[in-house]
């Protein structure tokens, strides 16, 4: 198994005929099943054409009906990458992936209003995306720093990710899927989300959890780990040394009115029985630690 | 994005939002123009900057007369204003806001922010204004009261009406408290705004509900829509290197330690500025050079570190994935041959291309410091930034 996404998932590009868009899914595309995991693209100008032999659809409805894509992913610019994921949800998908970084939150908290009811599942904006080793990866994740295993990987950040897959794979140890829920303050799938998959994934062992400042994101998964969770989660914040009231790259990445800070949400992640690390270079040391 | 006080009173006006009448001002001339203009008896000279608290900080003062108008506006132009949100050695004063004075006889709180645990925009109000919300939330949080906005209908009549109530505007003056509180969602909506803030919101002595003080921030992810932000932004209120840094698109942050920190990404430049206190040094600055990290965007990196006076050492750490190693390497070499590095520099590479990432270091003839990883990297560039190699 996996969470998410596995060989058998079927993706379409929403935004396939930019820079951005064509890179990425020429790169998945040469990864594992890619080839036969991404079999549509979407742009309302170019329908009819086609991209690395993959077909281009006028809209997600269409191109959803006819390759049977139920996954999207959206490399669409800011301005319009709201709206692609409202086309989406609109025709009903599994799940979005949202790459775009940028998007105003006033879009994204019109997006999240619309998205009340609906069955799809969204992951981001400003993300990483999704990887299940040797199966599939959709994203701007290096593939080839990943291998197939038993870790869940749960991170905000892309490049922290990296970080924490390539210190698992120092000491051999695979991941069953990594997921990177993105930077801002308005999304999609939260860490407790990712977490009750992962719970419920036969084919994961433990979990590296890793968050940064701002919200508390981290708090309510920590809480939940506490109550539900019957596997091991490890931890690393991000931002111990970031100041008050500046955002730190990410836009959600920012400590307002005292809230969100690193400390706080590592006191809770400890007293909720998460092992957690001040340390960035030994997350992978830690999940090792707790494996049975 | 941060704007000034009498910038947002402009902005929340527009959306009938009742306000002091008041004249931004840039010198003591004008300053005393204004006052006798407004006309009355009693004027208001405040200091705009950025930052808050700075009626606390001697930068908000009453006048009496044109005479005072022009005494405190001459000691507070030019002044350094610190508040508890400067720096140490404050914020130079460079504007002024004259207004008429008003007459205050309760002061309260209202405010408006994103709230993510409902991703929607809570609306914040409390008896208790004039002194900041995080204090109130500390010491009385019964007294705040929030109401988390449909973004489909907007602040309701009863919504609003049930605040104004709750925060102890009296019926008689509720109408006007609804107009301002939904003029303030309003703009808090179409201006893409962050934070939206009146503190104090006053109930004058014959009962009209005024907006003493104002407070907006606006989310810099919408700029490509608000083209009238240009002429808001004051740069003179931001940090030179900030201002610099976003020439070129660097996502930088000044810190006060002595270890510059050139990273990729948003989540690991922050470990990677915690790794370095972990070890007992200090990072000098965030800087998240993105993922299309080119040799120009390096080397103003680099240029914008080395202003640092204080700066002992920099540390480079890139995971590579999209961005490759030996890119980041040719950067790095590149920028160093051509801002003549003053102090220690150590590279720590990953990822995509990593061997031929180091072979670009190792042939330049630089005396780079490499690290293994992320740990090994650190300590030896606390131990550089000592004097240590």
């Amino acid at each position: 198994m996996s969470i998410l996404i596995n060989k058998n998932t079927r993706v379409m590009t929403q935004g396939i005929t930019g820079k951005t868009g064509q890179f990425h899914t020429k790169m998945g595309k040469e990864y594992a099943n890619g080839r036969s995991c991404y079999v549509a693209g979407v742009n309302p100008k170019k329908p009819g054409e086609t991209y690395e032999g993959i077909p281009i659809f006028a809209t997600v409805k269409e191109a959803k009906q006819k390759t049977g894509a139920t996954v999207s992913v959206i490399y669409v610019p800011p301005p319009f990458a709201a709206a692609a994921i409202d086309e989406a949800v609109e025709a009903d998908l599994d799940l979005v992936i949202c790459i775009t970084e940028g998007i105003p939150v006033r879009d994204m908290i019109r997006t999240k209003y619309k998205m009340q009811g609906k069955r799809t599942r969204l992951v981001g904006p400003n993300c990483p995306g999704v990887i299940t080793p040797d199966e599939i990866k959709i994203g701007i994740m290096p593939g080839h720093i990943h291998k197939k295993g038993r870790i869940g990987v749960v991170s905000r950040s892309g490049t922290l990710t990296y970080e924490a897959v390539g210190q698992l794979m120092e000491l051999g140890l695979g991941q069953s899927s990594c997921v990177g829920t993105g930077g801002d303050p308005v999304n999609g799938l939260k860490h407790i989300d990712v977490l009750k998959m992962f719970n419920d994934d036969p084919e994961t062992d433990a979990v590296i959890m890793v968050g940064e400042i701002g919200g508390s994101d981290e708090e309510n998964a920590a809480r939940w780990v506490k109550a539900g969770m019957n596997k091991p989660v490890v931890g690393f914040i991000a931002g111990v040394t970031a100041p008050p009231g500046k955002r730190m790259g990410h836009a959600g990445a920012i400590i307002s009115g005292g809230k969100g800070t690193a400390q706080e949400k590592l006191a809770v992640m400890e007293e909720c029985g998460i092992k957690v690390t001040k340390n960035p270079a030994e997350m992978g040391k830690l999940l090792k630690s707790v494996l049975k | 994005m941060k704007i000034h006080e009498y910038q947002a009173k402009e902005i929340l006006r527009k959306y009938g939002v009742a306000t002091p009448r008041g004249v931004p001002c840039f010198s003591v001339e004008e300053a005393v123009k204004a006052a006798q203009q407004l006309g009355g008896k009693v004027w208001v000279v405040k200091a705009q900057i950025h930052a808050g608290g700075r009626g606390k900080g001697g930068g908000v003062k009453v006048a009496k007369s044109p005479e005072e108008v022009r005494e405190w506006a001459g000691k507070i132009l030019g002044m350094m204003l610190k508040t508890h949100q400067t720096g140490p050695e404050g914020q130079k004063v460079r504007r002024l806001l004259v207004e008429e004075g008003a007459d205050i006889k309760k002061e309260l709180y209202v405010g408006m922010v994103v709230d993510r645990g409902t991703q929607r925009v809570a609306l914040m109000a409390s008896s208790e204004g004039g002194m900041d919300i995080e204090e109130v939330a500390a010491h009385a949080p019964e007294k705040i009261h929030k109401v988390f906005i449909d973004p489909g209908t907007g602040l309701k009549d009863a919504e609003a009406d049930g605040i104004a109530a709750k925060i102890g505007i009296p019926a008689a003056s509720v109408p006007q408290a609804r107009l301002i509180l939904k003029g303030l969602y309003k703009a808090f909506d179409e201006t893409d705004s962050s934070l939206a803030e009146i503190n104090p919101l006053i109930l004058t002595g014959n009962g009209s509900v005024v907006a003493l003080d104002a407070k907006m921030n606006f989310d810099d992810n919408a700029a490509f829509r608000h083209p009238e932000w240009q002429q808001l932004r004051d740069l003179g209120e931001e940090d030179p290197a900030e201002v610099e840094a976003s020439k070129y698109d660097l996502n930088y942050i000044q810190l006060d330690g002595d270890i510059g920190c050139l990273v990729n990404g948003a989540g690991l430049a922050m470990a990677t500025m915690d790794i370095i206190k972990l070890y007992g040094g200090a990072p000098a600055n965030f800087l998240d050079v993105g993922g299309g990290a080119t040799t120009e965007k390096v080397t103003e990196a680099f240029k914008i570190m080395l202003r640092i006076a204080h700066l002992k050492a920099i540390l480079v750490n890139i995971f590579g994935g999209i961005m490759k190693c030996d890119v980041i390497a040719a950067g790095v070499v590149a920028a160093a041959k051509q801002v003549s590095l003053r102090v220690p520099l150590v590279v720590r590479l990953e990822g995509t291309n990593v061997d031929l990432g180091k072979k670009i270091l190792a042939e330049s003839g630089l005396p780079i410091i490499s690290g293994n990883n992320m740990a090994d990297a650190a300590q030896k560039v606390v131990a550089a930034s000592r004097g240590k190699r």
